[in-house]
């Protein structure tokens, strides 16, 4: 099993992914550069937080046409699971794996501090090894957090139960308090919280190794049954339209 | 050579004396083109030359056995063990953040981060000193608010984008700052001691490369106007202040540590002030080499730009570097990957001399010593410090303690300054055990179990009423604060801002705070590896206060950090050092002062050096043995701020303080003698004996408990309040001073 962490030019969260799954969770990590047209070696994505190519434009809107993303997207069709935190999540946004869009807080200031979340849905790759309702305390970092999308597409989100975490405090003004959301095939989210920072004690707390254990164990499961193999794993999962999602619409 | 006329006002107008001008005329032994003088005017700057500080700044000490590099080079380098060093320096950007608050604070950032990596360390956390007029003056406060807001954006701006933890600092209010804000941006980087580059331009014939940025009008003359007072004109100089680009330093960032891995990189120097100026001369004079360029070759950001221009320009986020010849195009193909360009603009040669030249035609020629080392160095004149304080203050007798604590708590000097922390990104890189609001902040240094602590001090306050003793008193908190976290100070930068030094009284001050700074830092052996001078920091006449800022670094084994807050009811709160022995006039600069009787008067606390060593040996010692379950040193505010300050943690645990004390309730309550640390604990005998070992007094002084903060002397009762009541007014003060400032 291997995570691979995409690099765009201006990501800076990238070194702390790596740190997490290799050092804290002693897991395969690879850097990805953002000219790979290809994915073939990895088991799942990172999209870390940064500001991917100095974001100057808006958040995400550059890194969309970048070689590496076409090869997310076709990863992410053929079932393989993303997960993008923080400027990983605008990106997401931005070329459309996931709905709606990441803009200025509400209060127009970046904000960095820790935030509790409630667990809003266990049924994905992400939070599987999360108990409904289950709360995580998480940091925040970022200027522009604030999800909005329209009426409609959050009334899917919700009735599909594709939101995956939801701010108790809310920090930047988001729509129905969503912290994170999956794709319809339940193999892409995004999240504005950074997972990869509370994946050691010394860091003050472990609450993310909940979400990227989660994502580890999916991956890992995925690797398992394409290779033919049975193996139990938490929750019973294998993944992907490669293989029937466990994670699949209520 | 284009000859120009060179007349006494176009001297003047580039800040260089006669006199001044005499020496670079026998110097070159002929007269100055324009673009020579230019040259040759921000070289000689005070910014560049620190001609007025130099033969004092001689008096630091600036070795000891961890020292691998002291001042004179880009940053410090101190060894920390396992192969593994640190690289940190402190910078000012005061003037361009007065006249464009954002962008001087960013590009502050910016200078100090290049600073730190174009000697091949990683920059691994930023802290910030920063001072501005008062936010509620009635005349001033609104301009005051729009600087802080602009200065606080300008470092979270670059320093989140570029991906550097701002992992603390200090902010501060005083009226002489409402013409003349404080911006001194400190930055520490990692490296291992096989991965140190120099500025320096070896090997005859090795081709000098352009990186980065495209040279723009920018910032033409920033080095000299951050050398002169600030007049009604100030403001016209707007465009002399460059616009930061975050993203493009973080490509420099990672491009230039790639290069370096090559090993076709001979030496490296970032464009700061003066930029290719300082950069060319400096790299050249330190190498003992001649640095030959053509501008023609560089990067241009608009056409038709002169020499002059391009010389002067301080466009940000470039770098100069040196490779071995040959191996231009390893070093030029991480660039390319990078997506940056780099270019080759010249050549080392070996005749010594800064040679620029355009299209063929020769428009400088200098010798690189006669810019970078034989700058003039002034021995001004100094009086005895002038005192303008008075020596006695109005009466001490304050109705309601409790009242005067909470003022004290929601004032702007002591308040929470989450408003500030909470817009810069504190945790990226996954280093910070200790952040923004911490008694000393705490990096870890990954694959080593050694961890870096940091503190970052200043007051202004006592250094105007003995800038000798303010200044020991400064390097003494740094060094408290580090040993309270459990580390051991190692070394010492420095950021001396002051007014005008061709007065005599403003000469004093620097020559008084320099001798203070070297006897404290000799003392706590914590050498002083580098550093900046910041000089005439002046409004229409109106000098700063006396504010050299401290910034000093020490060690400790990688663990969770004990923390400042009291973590449960039932420990016992013991004070080490003793309540100490404060005369009336040891009041007249502290906070209480400040805040209730609104003056400045007296003497600064006194200090007995080695009893202050051997407190901070005893803390140190406790923490690392895990004896206590929290520490915070007695600071700013005195005792009762600091009890206040420990019951502010999430637990909502507050203390019940019994003394017995003669001294009169504000001095016992408020006074900030050094030399004293809270701890709390379950085994208070522990603490009572290696306080006992160590010849320091130590004393239980009462009991952690639920909720409540109450001091009692004897019978009395001084302070007695809800935890809730002070912790609202101490959490929300900024916002509050910002937003509905006069309803104070």
């Amino acid at each position: 099993m291997k995570i691979g962490i995409v690099v765009f030019p201006g990501s800076n969260c990238d070194h702390d992914a790596w740190y997490a799954v290799s050092q804290n969770m002693h897991q395969q990590a690879e850097f990805i550069w953002h000219e790979t047209a290809s994915l073939t070696n990895v088991d799942a994505i990172i999209l870390p937080g940064g500001f991917a190519y100095g974001d100057y434009l808006r958040c995400g809107a550059i890194a969309k046409f970048s070689p590496v993303m076409s090869a997310v997207k076709r990863f992410a069709a053929d079932g393989g699971l993303a997960l993008g935190v923080c400027n990983g999540f605008q990106v997401l946004t931005e070329c459309g794996l996931l709905p709606g869009a990441l803009v200025r807080n509400a209060n127009l200031k970046f904000v960095c501090r820790p935030v509790e979340l409630e667990v809003a849905t266990c049924n994905s790759p992400f939070t599987h090894e999360a108990k409904m309702g289950q709360r995580l305390t998480i940091p925040v970092a970022h200027g522009e957090g604030c999800y909005i999308a329209d009426e409609k597409t959050l009334d899917e989100l919700q009735a599909e139960d594709r939101i995956t975490l939801k701010y108790l405090d809310n920090p930047n003004g988001s729509l129905r308090n969503i912290a994170g959301i999956l794709n319809e095939q339940r193999n892409v989210m995004g999240m504005m919280p950074h997972p990869e920072r509370v994946a050691d004690p010394l860091m003050g707390g472990t609450d993310g190794l909940t979400i990227l254990q989660s994502l580890v164990h999916a991956a890992t499961a995925s690797q398992m049954s394409q290779m033919g193999t049975e193996r139990s794993v938490p929750c019973g999962v294998g993944l992907g339209q490669r293989n029937p999602s466990p994670f699949a619409r209520a | 050579m284009s000859t120009s006329q060179i007349t006494p006002d176009v001297v003047s107008a580039h800040q260089l004396s006669p006199a001044e001008y005499q020496k670079i005329l026998s110097l070159l032994g002929r007269e100055p083109s324009l673009t020579e003088l230019g040259i040759f005017s921000v070289m000689w700057s005070e910014h560049c030359s620190y001609k007025s500080t130099r033969i004092h700044l001689k008096k630091l000490p600036t070795e000891s056995p961890l020292v691998l590099q002291g001042p004179g080079e880009n940053a410090g380098i101190i060894d920390i063990g396992d192969g593994v060093a640190i690289a940190f320096k402190i910078e000012s950007h005061n003037h361009p953040s007065f006249i464009e608050p954002f962008q001087g604070a960013a590009t502050g950032v910016g200078g100090i981060l290049r600073d730190i990596f174009t000697m091949g360390a990683r920059p691994i956390a930023v802290m910030d000193s920063i001072r501005f007029g008062r936010l509620d003056d009635p005349d001033t406060g609104a301009r005051n608010r729009r600087i802080l807001e602009g200065v606080v954006s300008g470092i979270a701006h670059y320093g989140n984008c570029f991906g550097v933890p701002t992992v603390g600092g200090e902010c501060v209010f005083e009226k002489s700052h409402e013409g003349n804000p404080l911006v001194n941006v400190f930055a520490l980087g990692v490296f291992k001691h096989n991965e140190v580059f120099y500025g320096k331009a070896t090997g005859i014939g090795n081709p000098v490369i352009y990186v980065g940025a495209k040279t723009g009008r920018d910032g033409i003359h920033g080095a000299s106007m951050a050398s002169a007072e600030f007049t009604e004109e100030s403001k016209q100089k707007r465009p002399n202040v460059q616009v930061g680009d975050p993203f493009m330093e973080k490509l420099l960032l990672e491009a230039c540590l790639e290069a370096m891995k090559t090993g076709a990189i001979v030496g490296i120097q970032d464009m700061g002030a003066a930029g290719l100026t300082s950069s060319t001369c400096e790299m050249g004079s330190r190498a003992g080499t001649g640095v030959e360029i053509d501008l023609a070759q560089v990067p241009q950001r608009e056409p038709g730009m002169t020499p002059y221009e391009m010389m002067l320009s301080e466009s940000q986020e470039r770098m100069l570097l040196v490779a071995e010849k040959g191996r231009e195009q390893e070093v030029l193909s991480v660039f390319k990957k990078w997506g940056l360009d780099a270019t080759e603009i010249g050549v080392v040669t070996n005749d010594g001399m800064l040679r620029v030249k355009q299209h063929g035609v020769v428009f400088a020629e200098i010798p690189n010593r006669a810019l970078a080392d034989e700058a003039p160095r002034y021995n001004r004149p100094f009086s005895k410090p002038l005192r303008t304080a008075p020596v006695t203050g109005p009466a001490i007798a304050s109705k309601d303690l409790t009242a005067d604590l909470k003022a004290l708590l929601s004032s702007g000097d002591l308040c929470s300054k989450r408003w500030i922390w909470e817009q810069y990104d504190y945790q990226v890189r996954t280093n910070t055990l200790a952040g923004p609001g911490a008694e000393a902040a705490i990096v870890r240094i990954k694959d080593t179990n050694t961890s870096v602590a940091m503190a970052l001090d200043g007051n202004g306050r006592y250094c105007a009423l003995d800038p000798r003793q303010g200044t020991k008193l400064i390097v003494a908190e740094c060094c408290r604060n580090l040993s309270t976290v459990g580390a051991l100070p190692v070394a010492t930068t420095n950021n001396l801002n002051f007014g005008n030094p061709e007065r005599p009284e403003i000469m004093a001050q620097i020559v008084e705070s320099i001798e203070g700074l070297a006897e404290a830092c000799k003392f706590f052996e914590v050498p002083v590896t580098g550093g900046n001078v910041s000089l005439y920091n002046e409004t229409l006449g109106t000098p700063i206060l006396p504010t050299p800022v401290v910034g000093i670094v020490g060690t400790l084994p990688t663990d969770i950090p004990v923390p400042l807050r009291f973590p449960r009811a039932g420990l016992t709160v013991l004070l080490i050092g003793g309540l100490g022995t404060p005369e009336l006039a040891e009041m007249g600069g502290t906070q209480y002062a400040k805040v209730i009787q609104d003056s400045l008067w007296g003497t600064p606390p006194k200090l007995d050096m080695a009893y202050e060593k051997r407190v901070q040996a005893t803390i140190r010692e406790l923490v690392r043995a895990k004896a206590v379950d929290s520490a915070h040193d007695v600071g700013e505010g005195g005792l009762a701020v600091a009890l206040a300050e420990c019951s502010f943690g999430k637990e909502n645990i507050g203390v019940h303080i019994r003394l017995d004390s003669e001294l009169p309730p504000e001095m016992l309550l408020f006074h900030e003698g050094p030399s004293r640390i809270l701890v709390a604990t379950k085994n208070p005998a522990n603490v009572l004996a290696r306080a006992r070992i160590n010849s320091v007094q130590a004393a239980a002084i009462g009991v952690t408990l639920e909720a409540r903060v109450t001091i009692r002397n004897g019978n009395d009762i001084l302070i007695d309040s809800a935890i809730a009541d002070l912790k609202s007014l101490w959490a929300h003060a900024l916002e509050h001073l910002l937003h509905n400032p006069v309803l104070v």
